[in-house]
This record gives C-alpha cells, structure tokens and sequence, in this order.
C-alpha cells in the first residue's frame, strides 16, 4: 500500500486548546513523495493538526500537545526541539495568500536571506524557486515589482515559491486554492502534482474533487477523529465507514 | 411639520451650531495670533538674540533651545517607546502584569505636565546631579512624551497583520528575525506619525522645563547639553506674563507665539506627510 519511506509518523497524538480537546488519538502516517489530503468538515481540526506539523500552535499560548509526530524519525512534539530548523524542513503555505508587501524577488529571497546564504547565490535560488512554482514564466520581467500587484493565483504559487526556496522536504498546504477562482486553482493543482517529485505534500483542503483529483492518500477527520485513512481512490470509491460515504457524498458538511 | 421631523432640525442644526463654536473659537485664536504677530516676523527677529533687556532684538536663542530640547527628547522617548511597545505587542503574555503596565502607561498620559517638571527637578537635576540644563530638560520631556511613543507604537504594531509574522516564523524565522524584518518594517510610518505628534506637544510645553533648564535669558547661546537655554514656550510666558514692560514686549510675544505655533504645525504637517511618502513607498 504505502511506498516509499515514512516521512512523517503522528502516534496518539492529542492536542489541547486550553481544556477543549481539539484532536483525539491520532494515528497514522504518510510516506514521502505523496500528495496527502487531509478532508473534513470544518471545525474538525484540519488546519489545527497541520499546523501541528511546524509546530506553529505554539504561538498559541494555551495550546498543549499529547504523544508523538515524529518527522524524519525525530519526534518534534518535544518541547526542547528547535522549532527554527523544523520549520525550515517542513515549509507552509496559508490558506489565504500572504506576500509580504516587498518586490517578487525579495518575497522569494526572504527565507533565505534570514538563513544567512551568501548575496550572489540568492538570485540563483530565486529563479530555481520560481521555477519550481511556474510562476517564473509570469514574473521573470517584473521582478523588482512589488508582490501585491499579482493576481490572487500568482500571489499563492510565489507563496509556494517562498516556501520552496529554503530547501524543505515537506510543505504543508492549508487550503490553498480557497481564495483563487477556478483557472488559478486548476493551475496550482497541476503545480501540487509536479511537486510531489521533490517534496513531501500534505493539504487540507473542503473540495472533495480537488482531493480526489490530486492526493494518493486521504485522512477523513471528524469532530477532531481520524475517522479513515487510506489511499485516494479507495477512500473516493470505496469507503470503509459509512460516515466517510455520507462526508464524501455530500450528506453532511 | 411633524415633531419627528422638528426634532430631526433641531438637533442637526444643535451639531451644526457646536461645529460653528469650535471653529470660530479655532478662527479668532489663529487671527488674533496672525495678525498681532505677523508684523513681528522678520529674518532679523529669527535669527537675533534678545536685546536691551528683551524689549528689542529677536527670538533667536529660545528657538535653537527648543530645537535642543526637542532632540534630546526624541533621542530618549522614541527608541524606549518603541522598545516598550515591541514587548508588550509582541512579547508579553495576557496577563495581570502587562494589563496593570498598560493602565500605568495611560494614566501617565493624563498626568498634569507641571507633575512631570517637579519630577524631572528631583530624578535629573539633584539626583542624577545634571544640574538645570538641556539634558535635564530633554528627558523630563522625554518622560512626558514616553506613554504617547509607546501608544503611538503599539497601535502601529497592531496594523501589522499576522500573516506576515506567521509568514516570516514558517520560513524558519526566529521571533526576533520575524519581528525585525517582517513588523517593524511596516510599522514604522505609523510609529514616527505618532511619536511627532508627542514630541510637537512636548516642544511647546513649558511646566516640565521651568525647573529643569529653561532660563530667563541667556547671553550665549548653550554649547553642550550641560548648558541652560531659552526655549519657545519659556520666552512667550515671560514676555507675556513677567516681563517689567509689558506693554512695550506685546509684539515680541505675539512673533513669538507666531513661531511657537507654526513650529508646532510644521511638525504635525511633517508627520502626515512622512506617514504619506512611507505609505506609498511601500505600497510599490
Ligand atoms: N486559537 C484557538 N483557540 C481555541 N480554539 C481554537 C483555536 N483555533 C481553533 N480552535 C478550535 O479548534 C477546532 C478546530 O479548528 P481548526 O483546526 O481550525 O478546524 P478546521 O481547520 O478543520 O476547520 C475548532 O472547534 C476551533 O474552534
Ligand atoms: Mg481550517
């Protein structure tokens, strides 16, 4: 079933805000190289688990966490971890397009100017990175334009660009074809598949044609449960619970 | 008519009438400034010294010392205001500590300036042995100035949306890198509109400097900060108030309350402007 090695392992994971528990005894994991989608209505805790996996719930000051999410075999639920060097291996990008208000260029170049490469490597970097998210193409005569005169589309691949830049092996999704119309999002789907040579892709997302279309596995949750986990097309054609066939076809959510 | 429609006229034209009031009350301060003191301005009156016992000459001296005491005041008040500001925004956790911070800096706020001065007297002058001088002067300023910077800052730091700070985290920022490349950047414009206005109300203060450093009259103009000096608001309050001829000084006072008051909007016109170009800067 799962091929390739494990990339990410989650082990009775709990997570806590304040005294609502928000994900109940998660277990499961997702092999590298795949796209995994993470479905489920919303509330359930898609973008809390996610954001578990660069521990960014830790701004949250009453978010606590329970068992183990082991990346690359190193367990980052532990409080002594480097969160920086996690977060520079397991990349994000936002549900809802975020470019800093800098040029193309500089948007790309941030992660890796705080990471300290040297100057005359970064423009190499940039146009690799930008590359990576077809947007070079696009961009390549407007670098030194500031990136908020992109289109909403173009807005979340530079966000996929920056992500890319500083070399992670996974990059977290959260949704992000949520704000961008049809053509855009058609666009950073083909650009989701192309990825997965490269990189570890996990992505929430509420559109089950969109996972369908894109993911090899799938993760139902419910009400903070991993309801099902397995591949794509059985989850889409051949649910083992009843409940995942009521989600997936629409009755509820 | 019906009543409702009666009390509809009325009280609109009740918010006129109060608009009407401030305005003019606005308009016969301006006019009564403007024209009693126009005829005073001269380049010779802005760049002499006071003569014949302050009844000839200009207002040179008062305006390098309030130009001083400006600096020193901004040097102290900005950079701990904004260092304020940076902890309790972005560092600080709810708790009863920072709420009861916050409530001292807005009670700060409100207290009279001339607390301030007696203040500045015991901490600058005979404690910290400074002696009556600019120094002194500046940072009694400066402590009045401090709940304005860090207001001003703060709100300033709160515009910055989040996603830019958890866009510069997931890069594999440190707090400190995210806060340093990705807030304070943007934060800026409306740090320095705020923190301008503070020190335009500081600049024309003149309890928290009558004890500290101002003098009465200075033959030199001051050489170091360890020096005492004139300053704009000082200068107005003796040729209004205690001047022996007072009479004969009116017009000094008026030039000089002309000076003091453009100096005061030229500083407000200053922060719009900034706040303007660092807005449209980084919009392209
Ligand atoms: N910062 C927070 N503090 C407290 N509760 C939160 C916070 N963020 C999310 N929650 C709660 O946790 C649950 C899961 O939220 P979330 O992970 O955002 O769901 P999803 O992404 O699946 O829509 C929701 O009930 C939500 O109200
Ligand atoms: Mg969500």
């Amino acid at each position: 079933m799962e091929q390739g090695r494990k990339m990410v392992e989650v082990m009775n994971f709990n997570f806590f805000y304040g005294h609502a528990q928000c994900l109940k005894n998660i277990s499961f994991d997702i092999a590298a190289h795949q796209v995994t989608s993470i479905i489920g209505p919303s509330g359930c805790g898609k973008s809390t688990f996610l954001r578990c996996l660069n521990r960014m719930n830790d701004l949250i000051p009453s978010a606590r966490m329970e068992g183990s999410i082991k990346i690359d075999g190193q367990d980052i639920s532990a409080p002594g971890l480097d969160v920086v060097s996690l977060r520079k291996k397991v990349g994000m990008v936002f549900q809802k397009p975020n470019p800093f208000p800098k040029s193309i260029f500089d948007n790309v170049a941030y992660g890796l100017r705080i990471n300290g490469t040297v100057d005359k490597h970064i423009g190499d970097k940039v146009e690799e990175s930008l590359k990576n998210a077809v947007l070079w193409d696009e961009v390549k005569s407007r670098l030194h334009e500031s990136a908020l005169s992109l289109s909403g589309g173009q807005q979340q691949r530079l966000c996929v660009a920056r992500a890319l830049a500083i070399a992670p092996e996974i990059v977290l999704m959260d949704e992000p074809a949520s704000a961008l119309d049809p053509v855009a999002t058609a666009k950073l789907e083909e650009l989701i598949i192309r990825l997965k040579q490269k990189y570890t892709i996990i992505i929430v997302t509420h559109n089950m044609q969109q996972a369908a279309r894109i993911s090899d596995m799938t993760a139902f949750f419910m009400q903070g449960d991993l309801v099902e986990f397995g591949l794509t097309n059985q989850i889409f054609t051949r649910p083992k619970k009843q409940i995942t066939e009521e989600y997936i076809t629409g009755r509820f959510g | 008519m019906k009543s409702s429609d009666i009390k509809q006229f009325l009280g609109l034209n009740a918010l006129r009438l109060c608009m009407a009031v401030v305005l003019l009350i606005l308009f016969v301060i301006f006019y009564d400034i403007i024209s009693k003191g126009a005829g005073k301005i001269s380049w010779a009156f802005l760049s002499q010294p006071p003569r014949n016992g302050m009844t000839e000459g200009g207002i040179f001296p008062a305006i390098v010392g309030t130009f001083c005491v400006t600096v020193i005041t901004a040097v102290f008040a900005i950079p701990f205001g904004v260092g304020c500001a940076i902890y309790l925004n972005e560092y600080a956790k709810d708790s009863w500590i920072t709420r009861a911070i916050r409530m001292a800096i807005r009670n700060l706020s409100g207290v009279p300036s001339i607390v301030y001065g007696l203040f500045g007297v015991v901490l600058f002058v005979n404690m910290m042995q400074f002696g009556t001088c600019i120094l002194s002067a500046g940072l009694t300023l400066g402590l009045m100035t401090l709940p304005w910077t860090i207001t001003a800052s703060e709100e300033a730091l709160k515009s910055i949306p989040n996603a830019y700070r958890e866009g510069s985290l997931a890069l594999g920022a440190t707090k400190w890198q995210a806060i340093r490349t990705n807030v304070l950047p943007y934060a800026v414009p409306g740090m320095l509109t705020g923190s301008i206005l503070g020190l335009a109300r500081a600049a024309g203060e003149t309890a928290p400097i009558l004890f500290t450093g101002a003098a009465f009259s200075l033959p030199i103009l001051p050489s170091s900060v360890k020096d005492q000096f004139m300053a704009l608001p000082y200068h107005l309050y003796i040729m209004s108030t205690q001047h022996q001829a007072i009479v004969k000084v009116r017009p000094i006072a008026y030039g000089t309350a002309l000076v003091l008051i453009a100096l005061v909007f030229f500083m407000n016109f200053g922060a719009v402007v900034l706040r303007y170009h660092l807005r449209k800067q980084k919009k392209d």
